[in-house]
């Protein structure tokens, strides 16, 4: 299992953002993403999760291997921590969730609906969904926002110990999760401004 | 895709979920028309199969627009589509859990409600048959004007712009099958007929919403 990008040309709103990406993630490694806002790191992951097509480029070995965290966590409000963790265990085929609930700190939360967590833990229960997903590429995007100093050692365990079962990490994120893992800073490969007589290709 | 089904049903009931909605709006609409049509009993009858029919799929237009928006709204949208299920599946079983929470509770209320528009008693029997082969439809196509319409802002305008003309056909057979049940005539033709657009649009619809939801997902 290893997910192989290679030159890579991604697009937000039809115009091309990034472009010439290529890396390896073998199992058992991290990659942090790293670049300004605005720079297309989220497309960037959204393309390699599946969720849209890229101009160019190809990404083999992330087939059905990938399980993606957003921005937002999807959870129901009206659903308690447990429904929610458990519904995503049961989409992904999960036998348990005690001990993503446990790996997250939230066996004390778990009757208490989503809608009345804080911040922090909302953040925590979406990302006690990727121990649920058993799926062996986590690509996560800003994983760490709203976490306290504590949830992010949580989080930074939760990916270590995810990273020695033969797992891989792409994480795009700002802070320094004390792994030992590679950086790729996207913010060279800026694409370039589309020339006028390329401008139709926008709308396809 | 039961998990699926059952969080959706489970969302529906739970606070704010929006079910009887529908429900709620069937009945409004079904009470105010004899108020508004005034106290001829004949014309009521007469008109009592369309007035359901009509309410019943105005009521289902009302509940399309939280179909897949508030999904998309909270990000599981998103993770439903990198989750292991095909998107044809996942949409398949929106509309399912649409048609049981809004669907089907209209079929149920259409006969109490048919007695305060006076339908004929032989009607009974068709409203229900009639809905109960029309309202899957409603749902599977409401679920093509919700993925059509995801991610827009107040996007319900557009939403029964898009569904109207498309829930036309399921309307006049409805409706016909209704009326010619009601009148004691043969009902054979729009009912097969009605029978044939749900089963077409319940066998090819979800491929078309789930092309339409990756589009609008990306």
């Amino acid at each position: 299992m290893s997910l192989n990008v290679s030159d890579l040309k991604v697009s937000r709103g039809g115009l091309p953002v990034l472009e010439g990406i290529s890396f390896s993630l073998p199992a058992g490694r991290a990659l942090i993403l790293r670049g300004p806002n605005g720079i297309g790191k989220t497309t960037l992951l959204r393309c390699i999760a599946g969720l849209q097509p890229p101009l160019a480029g190809v990404i083999a070995g992330g087939d059905e291997q990938i399980a993606y965290a957003a921005h937002s966590d999807g959870l129901k409000p009206a659903l308690t921590v447990a429904e929610n963790l458990a519904f995503w265990a049961s989409v992904f085929g999960a036998a348990s969730i005690e001990p993503a609930l446990e790996a997250y700190n939230l066996t004390q939360l778990r009757d208490r609906p989503a809608g009345a967590l804080s911040a922090g833990q909302k953040r925590r229960l979406g990302l006690s969904r990727m121990l649920v997903t058993g799926r062996a590429i986590w690509v996560m995007d800003e994983p760490t926002v709203s976490l306290d100093r504590d949830s992010v050692a949580l989080f930074a365990d939760a990916v270590r110990g995810h990273l020695a079962t033969g797992g891989a990490a792409l994480i795009a994120t700002h802070i320094d999760l004390g792994l030992d893992a590679d950086v790729l800073d996207v913010g060279p490969y800026k694409a370039k401004p589309l020339a006028l007589d390329d401008f139709d290709g926008g709308f396809l | 895709m039961i998990a699926l089904l059952m969080r959706d049903l489970r969302l529906a009931v739970r606070a704010g979920g929006g079910f009887g909605l529908g429900l709620a709006f069937f009945l409004i609409v079904t009470v105010m028309v004899p108020f508004s049509v005034g106290p001829e009993s004949d014309l009521l009858s007469r008109i009592a199969p369309g007035v359901l029919w009509l309410g019943a799929l105005l009521s289902c237009l009302l509940s399309l627009d939280r179909l897949l928006a508030l999904d998309w709204e909270d990000g599981s949208l998103d993770l439903l589509a990198t989750a292991p299920l095909p998107l044809e599946a996942v949409v398949s079983v929106k509309a399912l859990a649409h048609w049981i929470t809004t669907g089907l509770p209209l079929v149920l209320a259409a006969p109490l409600l048919g007695v305060l528009l006076n339908l004929p008693v032989e009607g009974f029997k068709w409203v229900v048959i009639s809905l109960l082969l029309g309202t899957p439809a409603l749902s599977v196509i409401g679920t093509f004007g919700a993925a059509l319409t995801v991610g827009l802002k107040r996007g319900g305008l557009l939403l029964s712009l898009l569904v109207m003309p498309l829930y036309v056909p399921t309307l006049i057979f409805g409706a016909e099958a209704a009326r010619r049940g009601a009148l004691g005539m043969g009902v054979e033709t729009p009912l097969l007929m009605l029978a044939g657009i749900s089963a077409a649009v319940i066998a090819l619809m979800p491929f078309a919403s789930a092309a339409v939801l990756r589009i609008n997902l990306r």
